[in-house]
């Protein structure tokens, strides 16, 4: 079975992120692989350590500039066996359906080698943080969603799920092919070892332009994107903060502190 | 007013309508004409009558039952109700995603998620947000004819219509899709008293520096009437259930009072709640992140400082 898990190149979350020309910042300085997307990569690695030996391969596939290629090097460094990166210029500043249209076209080209059983995505993207492109996703390649996993496992051509929402705890099952997106409770990603690194600097990564998945140019990047940026500007920093040091009366200062501004 | 057709999608459990719907429902009208799109069973007399106070002048109703836990199915159903609606706004929650994007699939709409507020402009919606962890103010147009905006609760604030309208009941019979996914098991969620966590005027929350007591974290969100939050730290060590974990992978709360409790800080936890209104912290370490966004700060024992401040919270109300 040929599990893929798909990784997106982000600003870190503790750099200075922003915004340009109406798209998030992105450079290889501070960029990174989402962090969510270690617990997609860490659930594609335990179900393959869970098979016999050559039954399961785990791809790693990003989109995104030449930068982006950073994000398939950490899936490598994590164990996943082969990256795949789709770079193409025409792809910027593609929304959500855009960027699920080039996926899904990256998907069938790995199915030429053979089926791929699973898709697995992280819950969010630590950037934009919609959560929409897992359904988005599925939708284009027209498979099972099972999303929001806190639990997943795979027995007999069919995934199961348990899925935590605010009013319920859902069970959710659905046959293979599926995809699948974890949460940050589904498990805890390892760390790359140092052999781990020195492995994943051998292994290839896969550049694929749009043409080569067979993607129109116009169907995706900026020009079709459904949504546009048209300002962006950094909150300004919060005014006239106050900070005591408890020597008696801390709480007494908070309640006045409340009182005052009518929030008691 | 213009005679753009505004859908609103009703979050309800057990026919109790969620706040965050008035929200919705007073923002559509600010927009255009709002209906009120029920999913589920048939909707009580009392809840027609609320939507209608709050400007519905219909309310379609989907009569699907569980069908509706089902995103794509909940998206084929709202498709076939809101058809004429320039603009579908619904209540950002995982769920509701979910369906705004299955729903921007079937009708080529374009959706925005976790917003603060929209208004029509030339004919588009313009849709505000903040992001980056509520660091940067965004303002995005829809360039599709239709729009899909999934709001998050406390954006706007919730006025009843000078006139409230009486909202005709319309049933709607949507052809619904087959689903490839199964729900094989749904276990309710108990719910706690008083006002859910992402709906909640007030949020009190203890972190680590709690070590596991909640019992002043709770006194103070009761003083408050607030609901009760915690960081991931807490809900990891099992101190409190992960439905209260306030973060980024968690609940996001734009609270007007949001009070931190032994909580570091981290750029996680902000994320959740950095745009709340007003931010107070209290913490043992000075150099604790979290006071870098606080708008009142106390460095010191929670033991020492939240009893005080309880106290004199009381003896305020008692007035």
């Amino acid at each position: 079975m040929r599990i893929v898990v798909t990784v997106k190149f982000v600003p870190d979350l503790q750099s200075q992120r922003s915004f340009t020309d109406g798209t998030v910042t992105r450079t290889a300085d501070d960029g990174t692989m989402n962090e969510l997307d270690e617990n997609a990569v860490e659930a594609a690695l335990q179900l393959k350590e869970s098979l016999p030996e050559g039954e399961a391969e785990v791809y790693a596939i990003t989109v995104g500039g030449p930068d982006a290629v950073a994000a398939v090097r950490k899936a490598l460094q994590l164990g996943v066996d082969h990256a795949v990166h789709v770079c193409d210029e025409a792809i910027a500043g593609s929304d959500v359906f855009g960027t699920a249209r080039v996926l899904a076209a990256a998907v069938r080209q790995i199915e030429k080698d053979g089926p791929v059983g699973l898709v697995i995505t992280g819950m969010a993207a630590l950037d934009g943080l919609t959560s929409m492109l897992p359904t988005a996703l599925a939708a284009q390649l027209d498979i099972a969603q099972l999303t929001l996993a806190s639990t997943l496992a795979v027995a007999d051509g069919v995934a199961t799920i348990e899925r935590h929402l605010p009013d319920a705890h859902e069970t959710v099952t659905a046959k293979l092919p599926a995809l699948v997106s974890v949460t940050d409770e589904a498990n805890k990603p390892r760390y790359p070892n140092f052999k781990l690194i020195m492995a994943a600097r051998s292994k290839p990564v896969t550049t694929l332009s749009l043409a080569d998945i067979g993607v129109d140019r116009a169907q995706v990047g900026a020009m079709a994107s459904r949504t546009t940026v048209i300002e962006a500007s950094p909150q300004p920093p919060r005014e006239n903060r106050l900070k005591v040091t408890d020597t008696g009366d801390g709480g007494t200062h908070l309640a006045q502190f409340l009182i005052e501004r009518g929030l008691a | 007013m213009t005679d753009t057709i505004v859908a609103v999608l009703v979050e309800h459990r057990n026919h109790e309508i969620a706040q965050p719907t008035f929200e919705a429902l007073t923002l559509a009208r600010s927009i255009g004409r709002p209906v009120a799109v029920w999913m589920g069973q048939e909707p009580p007399a009392d809840a027609v009558a609320a939507l209608g106070e709050f400007g519905a002048q219909e309310v379609r109703v989907l009569a699907i039952g569980e069908r509706a836990r089902h995103p794509k199915t909940a998206s084929a159903a709202l498709a076939a109700a809101a058809g004429d609606a320039a603009l579908v706004l619904v209540v950002s929650t995982f769920l509701t995603k979910e369906i705004a994007t299955h729903l921007a699939i079937a009708t080529d709409a374009g959706v925005v998620v976790d917003a603060a507020g929209a208004d029509m402009v030339d004919g588009r919606v313009e849709v505000r947000q903040t992001v980056f962890g509520a660091t940067w103010n965004v303002r995005t147009r829809i360039n599709a004819d239709r729009a899909i905006v999934a709001v998050l609760p406390n954006t706007t604030k919730a006025t009843p219509a000078d006139t409230a309208a009486v909202a005709e009941v319309v049933d709607v019979v949507a052809a619904l899709p087959d689903v490839r996914e199964s729900i094989d098991a749904v276990v309710p969620v108990a719910r706690e008293e008083g006002v859910p966590l992402s709906e909640a005027a007030v949020v009190v929350a203890g972190g680590r520096g709690t070590n596991g007591d909640y019992t002043l974290v709770r006194e103070l969100a009761d003083v408050l009437s607030g609901a009760v939050g915690a960081s991931r730290d807490a809900t990891d060590e099992g101190w409190i259930s992960h439905e209260h974990m306030v973060g980024q992978t968690g609940v996001t709360v734009t609270p007007a009072l949001y009070v931190a409790c032994g909580i570091s800080g981290a750029v996680h936890h902000r994320g959740g709640m950095q745009a709340s209104g007003t931010i107070v912290a209290v913490n043992i370490d000075p150099d604790a992140p979290i006071f870098e966004i606080a708008d009142f700060g106390v460095v010191g024992d929670l033991n020492d400082v939240l009893p005080q401040a309880i106290d004199a919270l009381r003896a305020h109300r008692q007035g």
